[in-house]
């Protein structure tokens, strides 16, 4: 499979334009975290951290977000309309291009 | 005063095994944690999910898993002080550490292993710029007291359990109580979520969804200290409102911190302890860190590897404390468990 790109905008307003693999089963938290850019990833992927909270730029179509993944939203701070965790983003063919920006981070 | 051979600071996994470990070694430990309960984020956060990756079982519930260690580790009879937190760090003349929690409870031991996990477990504080100069003065992030809301007006804040159960217990003690939630839905318990709508419906919770607090409000004490007044309330169209409130009570559940321990001179690398990997030790002799606490290159936070890390460590935390002793090594299929006497 190829890979897709995907533009991470990082909390200082640096867009970081990553190339990122399909078939990993990686999620957009671990893709962060291999690029090394300022994501925590808490929890591990479980959505029970909210560490990942990001914001989509581009109108792609996503998944709807799991019961877990608005519980865990609930309970972050400075969350939008378009906030989603990217522990729970899978980087399928269907993210080719996606673009989100990181959430503050939260005390 | 509590005297023993190793403080264990974390309840997690990794800190209920280095009791078993110390314990074939006939060394006794202490579990100190700020949680009321052991098993760390595996009781806490995910009791209810599957572990694939401990060596011998292809699937355990976290809450299991912390079962059976505590089962594991019951010949050994550990102590535990729980819901508090250590604090203060102090070396005696003896070389032994002495640490002091919240609720100044005194420890003794000759090592420590800080088997902290992520951190201490803290109410997670909402981002609005001056909430500190309200804290205990009408903004709390813990209810304690019921009874101290007596007749007063309230907003919590929060889509969860607490934010739920609290809701519908303080109706009948507050004044006036509101409910501020960033959306239509709630996660809580279904029963729960069913009464507050209902008490909704009757006009004695006022349900504000859609919305967050912003801002507060209040009157200055002196030194920076504010009395809450009002909260700001801002709505999904972008419209503020401001609400009379006397207390503001942000329920968002716990995040971890690594608190205190930050402040006890240890070589610390992104919110992690670093540790040589012979034998776990910090920089300071007599303390180790191990499980998810502590970094080393190649690090992996993983249970079975804070398995590993607490095995070794004992090895070298029972030379610390004797030694003179000849430390030989036993496989417990040949000597079974020897129990330590409670």
């Amino acid at each position: 499979m190829k890979d897709i790109k995907i533009t991470v905008i990082d909390r200082e307003d640096v867009k970081h334009e990553l190339d990122v693999p399909t078939d990993m089963n990686l999620n957009l938290m671990e893709v962060c975290k291999s690029y090394e850019l300022p994501v925590q990833g808490t929890c591990g992927g479980m959505a029970l951290c909210s560490t990942c909270h990001c914001y989509v730029l581009s109108d792609h179509e996503l998944p709807e977000a799991s019961e877990d993944e608005e519980d865990m939203l609930d309970q972050a701070f400075f969350v939008e309309d378009n906030s989603r965790l990217g522990c729970q983003l899978k980087a399928t063919p269907a993210l080719d291009g996606l673009i989100v920006k990181l959430a503050p981070e939260a005390n | 005063m509590i005297e023993t051979d190793i403080l264990i600071i974390g309840a997690g996994p990794c800190g209920l095994f280095t009791v078993f470990e110390a314990g074939l070694l006939k060394l006794r430990c202490h579990l100190l944690d700020t949680l009321p309960q052991s098993g760390g984020q595996l009781t806490e956060i995910y009791p209810k999910k599957p572990i694939y990756d401990i060596p011998g079982y292809p699937e355990v519930l976290a809450g299991d898993l912390v079962k059976n260690l505590m089962k594991q580790i019951e010949p050994f009879h550990p102590g535990f002080t729980l819901g508090e937190r250590a604090e203060v760090i102090e070396t005696l003349k003896d070389g032994r550490f002495k640490v002091t929690t919240s609720r100044n409870t005194v420890i003794i031991a000759p090592v420590i292993a800080i088997a902290g996990g992520l951190g201490c477990f803290e109410p997670r504080k909402p981002p609005i710029e001056n909430i500190a100069d309200f804290e205990d003065h009408g903004v709390e992030y813990i209810i304690k007291d019921p009874e101290f809301y007596r007749g007063k007006n309230i907003v919590i804040a929060g889509g969860g359990d607490s934010a739920l159960d609290w809701s519908i217990f303080l109706v009948d003690v507050a004044d006036k109580v509101a409910l501020v939630h960033r959306r239509k839905g709630f996660r809580g318990a279904l029963d729960s979520v069913e009464k507050v709508k209902n008490l909704a419906d009757e006009g004695r919770i006022e349900l504000i969804t859609e919305a967050q607090i912003v801002g507060l409000k209040g009157e200055s004490l002196g030194d920076g200290k504010q009395q809450l007044r009002a909260v700001t309330v801002k709505h999904k169209s972008g419209a503020e409102t401001s609400k009379l409130a006397d207390h503001f009570i942000p329920l968002f559940g716990l995040s971890p911190k690594l608190g205190p321990i930050a402040e006890w001179g240890l070589n610390i690398n992104k919110n992690a302890i670093e540790v040589d990997t012979f034998d776990y030790a910090t920089n300071v002799p007599g303390i180790y860190a191990i499980g998810d606490i502590n970094t080393y290159p190649g690090k992996l936070k993983l249970i079975l590897c804070g398995f590993h890390e607490a095995t070794l460590m004992c090895q070298s935390a029972f030379k610390r404390i004797h030694p003179d002793k000849k430390l030989s090594f036993k496989y417990t299929t040949v000597t079974g468990i020897e129990g330590l006497e409670s």
